[in-house]
């Protein structure tokens, strides 16, 4: 870890004031940054101790729920507004990390948790992610968790969550603080970005803007599944993970809202699928064309090609318990 | 007064069935317990030490090379650092498990990726890690060979019998099969830490060590000290699982640190290192052909593996171990060869050899009980040698057919054949299978010292580790059973070298060796308190503090006075095993649950029978049973280490990357205690325990998988790739 200063923020603006600085993050729970910081993975000259502000609570929001960017995870997963209407949400977050992290964690640090690709996390390695320009060292070795979707010659890494692939099917929006006192708000769905080449840029934060709070639409009920395949059964990263709010009226689909986590750089969201789905009666060989849709430009590593069958089959099964198909 | 024995023959007698305290074999809760699950039982890099330095290894990302210079100025002139050192005497691999001699030096002479090359010392552990990360070693660097598949190898055993090739082309029944298992760390809980301090002519270092007496003499040796210039202290180790067994990097580079600083130096291994620089159970390639009349009676058994390891390391991961004597088979073929590649050192890492090798046999035994139509129980039974299959030796004692019948009832076994994909849950196949266990067993010398203490109570002491294994216990529980005292009577001291040698903890021969130590020491005491009595010892009834006898009784206080009576036994292994096949046993059986969608395999519950001569704290050997199936799961399902083709680093070395099964992972697992006694295994008639639990129990979750879904799947971890890949569409 690199010697760096601290300064705690006591307003907002002087938080984005802060954060408006090249070498400066903002620290929340510090569950990722503070492990990567004593990795010298990231090695930032000042932490903006941002943990303070008032951003702590969960209030309806018109129809809706506005959730403060530093509501813990677990305070989120806890929340019966959230158990009741959003239950999606509530199953990815507890799908994830341990109680002891999810207890730290914040709403908005959990949007912004980087990469778990190994050759992001060990500096003697080449990544373009942490130093651009140096080559990706998972394209030619273990790509086991590595994306299939959106990648680019020069980084192949997933962005590791799973609140936010909720929030992606949700159709949840980031509010963000800008240095200038405004505020602007971004849909989860184009919170993240894909690697092309500027990997070392995860989502569209730029420099002094942080996030204020993630809100919610309003309810929409129907079923609400959050399926992550993993090869242990707690405290992994997902292979592959499905969101899905999903309803049917007569045999047919009224809504097919899904999200896909352990594929890409960002949770996968294609609004085609919806399209596809919406309207037509649930069946093995319209999940096997959604899945077309997911998979057109999907391309494998060598040891990550498994993915490919596994997204398909893990979009079926979670079509199948929403449908009640092949039950 | 000390006791020796060397055993040369069995000890029949059963001492510790005629004594009456009543506390060996009993479930008695560890004494160490509370301060361990309180947090306050200091562990190696937990003391505190006046004007203490903080070491960090400097590791360089090279597989192979030699070290040319080090910038040692611009580090030396960041805030608070104190040295930086690349003294030669640096090792730079661990000493391979009871090596009593200098691992490889020097440490700048780089054999595997992450090796480490120098220390970094400063005033506090932040600048010592920055320091280090921030060093600029220039490395000559060479390829290396990372691939053991794509290298030539050595062979290291074999065993030729008969003609296996023979048997196998007239085999009613015939089993040929090719699996791989990736490698495994030790993954202890415990970063490896050593506290050094020197006074001038002693070093005295706390450190996280399984075996100090070897310790000791690799540690001297490294520094080219005098063995009594050395003192080692390891009363609490948190875990070791084989990692500690023998010296590693951070002891010799603090220990050279504080000599050359004159102050304490305490280093402390990041997770990460720990990963990269312990030793590692080799990745293993294995041929199993089992060949059967009929009525699936074995006539020929091959076995055969490669694994791998550094040029110039010794040790070889011992796959065939079991394999020799486990099942019978005239025609035998058993074959162990080494590829020699640049990953970190191969060593011991929990059940060395049957922690990979019993399970592939056992997949292979499941096939052929469904080629002959015969129970995969049935089928063991059927085939468990009446001698040893190869040396005619008599097993000692051999629980395995009752493991597995009593094993079988208990789990509520169904019986075969059967077609796979019988039961479905909702999504999930669910499905049983079974496998046998063995481990070989062995003994090491060992010397305990027991006082009795005026007032009535005892004292033991060696420099037996306890590595989370339950010794505290079990050598207070063989002293109080043989002395007559509750164990809170007695206290244990273990971990300081300054103690009477005993075994160390490692390969299963902790409580057999110490255990038989400690008991010679009581005969002692026992021997000279009928001598004051004037009676022979073996009229002597110890219990609950008082010593009775045909003529009376007297309360031990009494019998004893004011002065203390101490003895120190002295356990050498002898001929006692010499014509004999010595072994624990045992049999397993699992059922899980497998995605038919995703191929995800959950263990749904888990049955473990197990034969390992005396139960000295049931307890404890439970839960050493319990942590051996424990690590069958991820064995089966879960771990490996997974190694970058391009440049041979380690790319999963924590603890989120390298999947050790969590809770949600291990169901509720019955573990039967068959008790068994084996004269020639020990003169308390213990065999073995701490390993057993994990030989061969991944291949009863590889069976039950494919009792479930039908996938056949000859690649360790069965990950949810592996198994989809096998399963049958539908």
């Amino acid at each position: 870890m690199r010697p760096f200063d601290y300064q705690r923020a006591e307003r907002l603006e002087h938080a984005s004031q802060l954060a408006a600085d090249a070498d400066t993050l903002p620290l929340a729970g510090g569950t990722n940054l503070v492990d990567l910081m004593k990795l010298e993975v990231e090695t930032p000259q000042t932490l903006v101790d941002i943990s303070r502000l008032p951003l702590r609570s969960i209030a309806e929001e018109g129809a809706g729920l506005r959730i403060g960017a530093l509501v813990t995870n677990t305070a989120t997963a806890a929340d019966p507004r959230v158990r009741a209407d959003y239950p999606v949400l509530a199953r990815a977050i507890l799908a994830g990390a341990s109680q002891q992290l999810r207890n730290r964690a914040t709403t908005g640090g959990n949007l912004c948790q980087r990469t778990r690709c190994y050759y992001f996390t060990n500096i003697d390695q080449p990544c373009n992610k942490r130093e651009p320009g140096s080559g990706c060292g998972a394209i030619e070795g273990i790509a086991r968790i590595h994306a299939v979707l959106g990648t680019s010659p020069h980084c192949i890494a997933t962005y590791p969550g799973d609140m936010a692939v909720a929030l992606a099917a949700l159709d949840a929006r980031v509010e963000i603080a800008r240095e200038n006192g405004s505020s602007r708000s971004v849909p989860v769905r184009d919170f993240h970005r894909l690697p092309g080449d500027t990997p070392e840029r995860d989502n569209v934060l730029e420099p002094g803007e942080i996030i204020t709070a993630v809100t919610l639409p309003a309810p929409v009920g129907g079923t609400q599944l959050y399926r992550k395949v993993r090869e242990r059964s707690s405290y992994a990263f997902a292979l592959c993970s499905v969101a899905a709010l999903v309803a049917l009226e007569d045999n047919r689909f009224t809504r097919a809202d899904l999200a896909f986590g352990g594929l890409a750089h960002k949770p996968w969201h294609d609004p085609r699928i919806a399209e596809l789905l919406v309207g037509s009666e649930p069946s093995l060989a319209l999940f096997d064309r959604a899945a077309d849709l997911l998979l057109e430009g999907a391309q494998g590593y060598g040891e990550n090609d498994f993915k490919i069958p596994l997204a398909r089959r893990t979009l079926a099964a979670v079509l199948c318990e929403a449908s009640g198909v092949g039950a | 007064m000390s006791v020796h024995l060397k055993q040369d023959r069995p000890d029949t007698r059963n001492v510790l069935d005629k004594t009456r305290q009543g506390v060996i074999g009993a479930p008695l809760p560890r004494p160490e317990g509370l301060l361990k699950t309180t947090g306050t039982a200091t562990y190696a890099a937990e003391y505190a030490a006046e004007g203490c330095l903080e070491g960090v290894l400097v590791t360089v990302p090279v597989v192979r090379g030699a070290v040319t210079a080090i910038d040692e100025e611009q580090v030396r002139a960041m805030p608070g650092v104190v040295a930086v050192l690349s003294d030669k005497r640096m090792t730079g691999r661990p000493a391979q498990g009871m090596a009593g001699e200098a691992p490889f030096q020097p440490a700048q002479e780089v054999c595997y990726w992450g090796q480490p090359v120098a220390l970094v010392v400063a005033q506090s552990f932040e600048q010592a890690r920055d320091a280090a990360k921030r060093l600029v070693v220039e490395c000559r660097g060479e390829d290396a060979p990372l691939d053991p598949a794509a290298v030539d190898a050595e062979e290291s055993e074999s065993t030729r019998q008969g003609d296996l090739a023979h048997a196998m082309a007239e085999a009613a029944h015939s089993v040929d099969i090719t699996v791989t298992t990736e490698g495994h760390a030790s993954a202890a809980m415990e970063p490896h830490a050593a506290l050094a301090q020197w006074d001038g002519e002693r070093l005295t270092v706390h450190a996280s060590l399984q075996m100090l007496k070897f310790n000791r003499a690799e540690l001297a040796d490294s520094l080219g000290l005098e063995q009594d210039q050395v003192r080692l202290l390891s009363p609490y180790v948190g875990g070791g699982f084989g990692s500690k067994l023998g010296v590693s990097q951070e002891v010799v580079a603090a220990a050279l640190a504080a000599m050359q600083l004159g102050r304490p130096v305490r280093v402390v291994m990041s997770r990460q290192q720990v990963f990269q620089v312990v030793e590692r159970r080799s990745e293993t390639h294995q041929r199993v052909r089992l060949a059967a009349d009929a009525q699936g009676r074995l006539t020929g058994f091959g076995h055969e593996a490669r694994v791998s390891n550094l040029p110039g390391e010794s040790f070889a991961e011992p796959v065939l171990q079991s394999s020799h004597l486990l099942y019978a088979g005239d025609n035998r073929l058993l074959r162990l060869e080494v590829a020699r590649i640049h990953r970190m050192t191969a060593g011991s890492v929990r059940a060395p050899g049957e922690a990979v090798g019993v399970q592939t046999v056992e997949q292979a035994m499941d096939m052929l009980a469904a080629k002959a139509g015969i129970d995969p129980v049935e089928l063991r039974l059927r085939n468990l040698p009446d001698k040893h299959p190869e040396n005619g030796k008599a097993f000692s004692s051999r629980k395995l057919a009752e493991c597995l019948e009593r094993g079988a009832a208990a789990f509520g076994w169904e019986e075969r054949p059967r077609a796979p994909r019988h039961t479905r849950e909702g999504e999930w196949w669910i499905g049983t299978g079974m496998a046998s266990a063995a481990r070989v067993h062995s003994v090491v010398e060992a010397k305990a010292r027991v006082t009795l203490r005026p007032g009535g109570t005892a004292l033991v002491e060696t420099d037996m580790t306890d590595i989370g294994t339950g010794t505290y216990a079990i050598l207070g529980q063989v002293a109080g059973e043989m002395l007559g005292l509750a164990p809170a009577d007695i206290e244990v001291r273990l971990g300081d070298t300054e103690l009477p040698p005993g075994s160390g903890s490692g390969g299963s021969v902790g409580a057999a060796s110490c255990g038989s130590a400690v008991f010679l020491a009581c005969e002692g005491l026992r021997r000279k308190l009928a001598e004051r009595l004037g009676i022979n010892s073996d009229d002597l009834t110890l219990k609950d503090g008082f010593v009775r006898w045909s003529g009376g009784e007297k309360a031990l206080p009494e019998l004893l006075g004011n002065a203390p009576l101490d003895c120190v036994g002295h356990f050498e292994p002898g001929d006692s095993t010499q014509d004999l096949a010595v072994s624990s046993f045992g049999a397993f059986f699992a059922e899980v649950a497998v995605n038919r969608w995703t191929g995800e395999t959950r263990v749904r519950r888990m049955t473990g029978a197990f034969g390992f001569g005396r139960v000295l704290n049931a307890r404890t050997a439970r839960s050493q049973c319990l942590g051996g199936m424990t690590w069958c799961i991820g064995n089966a399902l879960t771990e490996s280490l997974l190694f970058d083709p391009v440049d041979g680093h380690l790319a999963n070395c924590d603890l989120a990357e390298y999947h050790v099964p969590v809770n949600r992972d291990v169901p509720d697992c019955e573990v039967l205690l068959l008790e068994e006694r084996d004269a020639a295994a020990s003169p308390i008639q213990a065999k073995g325990v701490g390993e057993l639990g994990l030989c061969g129990g991944a291949g009863a979750i590889a069976n039950a998988i494919h009792d479930a879904c039908g996938a056949r799947v000859f690649a360790y971890p069965m990950t949810p790739d592996r198994v989809l890949a096998a399963m049958p569409e539908g």
